[in-house]
């Protein structure tokens, strides 16, 4: 697919990729070979009918392909977009054996955004009313995922965000240049279409408790996400100029900082950025620095290029765009000026011991390799926990160790009668289409405890 | 939305508007904050509760016009809207009968303390308020919280209302005069805060202040309110406000507070040039 140049990009915002024309659409779904049995599918959380509409596709009958993708995936122009495609659906592709996987990703998100282009869109079924109601807690990926699939069984459907727009992660966590916000909207506008009311600006665990929602509703599902930030209580972290990932990108891509001061909300525009983590998070932080003005966006990871949880292409596109990786590398400290704002990072040189938990090889410091870099700006993507909000504010819900919400992962039931949960609270911080993956799941077995009564 | 019901003029820069917030008023307590946005390219900032009628369905909000969006808050009027009112957040004040209790205010912390002074006292307590303002034209809610207190002392820094002095110096009078207190509770700029904790401290006073940080989403996604206390650092937003005001690291506050002064500034200044007027509006 097409993309903005390198040198281009990194002084907008705008998308990367410009997305296929309708011919390289047609010729991309003519190269799907139709499996009889698609692993394709298998690869997918959400179980899309990926030969399917593809197929559809191949003939020009786009409209046809985006009433099957509606089946099972409401919001294709996302997940076109931020999937892990290549361990999913492409990476199960026969034809990756031998060359180049389907571009299923392209493609789904070549059908969603011609869809917006139509006069009308394809409208989902929706079963005759069931008389249930049911509160969804947290508007991001995985409860508006439960939200779509609970209104097509008919039943009343109303998602609590807390912040001021709804999309959760995709709203305030993904950049604009990765995941446009006008995409984000037109996909939760059509689920507010098929008649899912969000009621936005309401926390759940200060205005309403759970069991305050469980008086007016028959069931609820917390999808609140890993929104706590972590830092590594290392010397000077609370310095001027250290950000959470969290707060660097909210500030950036829900208040969109970056046209401060049309908007009201700042940012510190730095001009040597370190950005530390190794994920997906980084790299959209170290790529916002650029954007932000940043003459040197360098991040720092502990562990090598190998061991990186970012997705290959978001890799690429900040290595292309001039992002500077310093690997085996780990901060030890920040340094301030005398007015409290971070002026350098202490680091440690690392090496690779043997594997740890996560199977992958440990990082361990070498002594006396301590140096220091200069910098203005520093962002710490280490990952999140979960939120403590509800579970501190819901008796009978149990947590586990990490502060995720102990449930069952086939059901998504959790230890309180009535209440689901899935997504991030659950698992950790994962991806988009994971936590839409256990949305449907609970949704599945939501319907159940519904329709039966039997929990 | 949430609309203005009324809106009152408290001093030079100081707003008291009452909001149509019928789900927040009914949950508010003592301690807590909103946050509010005014418009779509508004800025998210946190405001504490100054008071709740939940019969009615009304939230009271008390600003300074200190910065651009306060500014432009205090230009709104009766019947105006604002796009989002989000809370209530924060954990409430700690109320109990402590015996005799000192609530200390300065400035614009006086309507923010105003509601811990009333449960304070209908919890059993004796409350002893201490109000500080730099002169006689600044003093705010002075018979308001006479209402609620057994005993306030106002304070001017000029002496310009016959009571020379901090509140710092009125607290102490008032423990130096044989009163013992069990309790103090302390709002207002961060250094008063620093003072008072200082005082107590020297005479064991146990302390609860009140941190205003910069905040942004206000529910703990951020950290950008991290504070730190005992040497631990915690979220203002979720594990605050108040905090042990013994353990508090003033001086980070106070850094940390400044960190978008110059943007501040910058947004203050385009504001200011597009509206034509000095402070927001005064009317």
């Amino acid at each position: 697919m097409k993309e903005q140049p390198p040198e281009v990009r990194r002084h907008n915002f705008d998308e990367v990729p410009y997305g296929y024309t309708p011919e390289e659409a047609i010729a991309e779904a003519q190269r799907c070979l139709k499996c009889k049995k698609p692993s394709c599918v298998d690869g997918c959380p959400v179980q899309v009918d990926i030969p399917g509409f593809i197929a559809q596709i191949a003939q020009g009958n786009f409209l046809e392909a985006m009433r099957i993708m509606k089946r099972t995936n409401v919001l294709p122009a996302i997940c076109g977009r931020v999937c892990p495609q290549e361990v999913q659906c492409e990476g199960a592709c026969i034809l990756g054996k031998k060359m180049e996987p389907v571009a299923i990703g392209n493609l789904e998100r070549f059908i969603a955004d011609w869809e917006a282009t139509q006069p009308e869109c394809v409208m989902c079924e929706i079963k005759p009313s069931t008389g249930k109601r049911v509160a969804v807690v947290g508007c991001g990926p995985a409860g508006l995922t439960v939200a779509g699939d609970m209104r097509k069984f008919g039943h009343d459907v109303t998602i609590f965000e807390a912040l001021h727009r709804p999309g959760g992660v995709l709203m305030y966590g993904i950049p604009e240049f990765r995941l446009p916000k006008a995409v984000v909207e037109r996909e939760v506008n059509f689920v507010r279409s098929m008649g899912v009311k969000i009621e936005l600006d309401y926390v759940v665990g200060k205005l309403k408790t759970i069991d305050e929602l469980l008086l007016n509703f028959d069931a609820v599902f917390i999808g609140t996400g890993a929104g706590l930030p972590l830092f590594m209580s290392i010397p000077g972290e609370n310095y001027l100029g250290v950000y959470s990932a969290n707060e660097y990108l909210t500030r950036s891509n829900l208040m969109k900082a970056y046209l401060f001061p049309k908007y009201d909300t700042p940012i510190v525009r730095g001009k040597r950025v370190a950005v530390i983590g190794g994920g997906n998070v980084a790299m959209d932080a170290a790529r916002t620095a650029l954007r932000l003005g940043a003459e040197r966006s360098i991040l720092i990871y502990r562990r090598s290029r190998n061991e990186m949880p970012a997705r290959a292409a978001e890799i690429h596109h900040a290595e292309e765009e001039g992002v500077e990786f310093m690997l085996l590398t780990n901060p030890v400290r920040y340094i301030a000026d005398g007015n409290g704002w971070v002026k350098e990072v202490e680091c440690l040189r690392m090496e690779l011991g043997e594997p740890d938990a996560s199977g992958r090889r440990r990082p361990v410091p070498v002594s006396g390799s301590e140096f220091r870099i200069e910098v203005d700006t520093v962002v710490v993507a280490i990952g999140n926990s979960p939120n403590p909000l509800i579970p501190q504010t819901t008796p009978g819900l149990e947590t586990g160790k990490k502060g995720t919400v102990v449930c069952d992962l086939k059901t998504g039931r959790t230890t309180k009668k009535g209440v689901f949960a899935g997504g991030d609270i659950v698992t950790g911080a994962a991806t988009v289409i994971l936590a839409m993956g256990a949305g449907r799941i609970a949704a599945g077995s939501m319907d159940d405890y519904l329709r039966t009564g039997v929990w | 939305m949430v609309m203005i019901l009324k809106k009152q003029i408290l001093g030079p820069g100081v707003k008291r508007f009452e909001l149509t917030a019928p789900e927040i008023a009914r949950k508010a307590l003592p301690g807590q904050f909103v946050v509010l946005r005014i418009n779509e390219e508004g800025e998210r900032i946190p405001l504490t509760i100054a008071d709740a009628r939940p019969d009615e369905g009304v939230l009271v909000i008390v600003f300074q016009e200190v910065g651009k969006t306060t500014m432009l808050l205090g230009t709104l009027n009766e019947g105006d809207e604002i796009m989002d009112l989000i809370g209530p957040l924060g954990k409430p004040s700690e109320i109990e009968k402590f015996g005799t209790v000192a609530c200390v205010a300065g400035g614009v912390g006086t309507p923010e303390i105003y509601p811990v002074a009333r449960a304070l006292k209908q919890a059993g307590n004796r409350v002893i308020g201490i109000i500080g303002f730099r002169n006689k034209d600044l003093i705010l809610m002075e018979d308001e919280m006479k209402e609620v207190v057994d005993e306030l002392i106002v304070a001017t820094d000029d002496g310009s209302n016959g009571n020379k002095g901090l509140v710092t110096d009125m607290l102490e009078r008032v423990i130096e005069r044989g009163e013992k207190i069990d309790r103090c509770f302390a709002v207002g700029p961060v250094i008063m805060m620093k003072m008072v904790s200082l005082l107590t401290k020297k005479y064991n006073i146990p302390t609860v202040v009140s941190l205003n940080p910069i905040m942004l989403d206000a529910t703990g996604m951020c950290g950008v309110c991290r504070v730190e206390v005992d040497g631990q650092t915690k979220f203002a937003c979720v594990d605050g406000p108040e905090f042990d005001g013994h353990k508090v690291n003033f001086d980070l506050l106070m850094a940390r507070l400044k960190t978008y002064v110059k943007e501040e500034r910058e947004a203050v200044e385009i504001f200011q040039k597009e509206c034509g007027c000095e402070r927001g509006s005064r009317g």
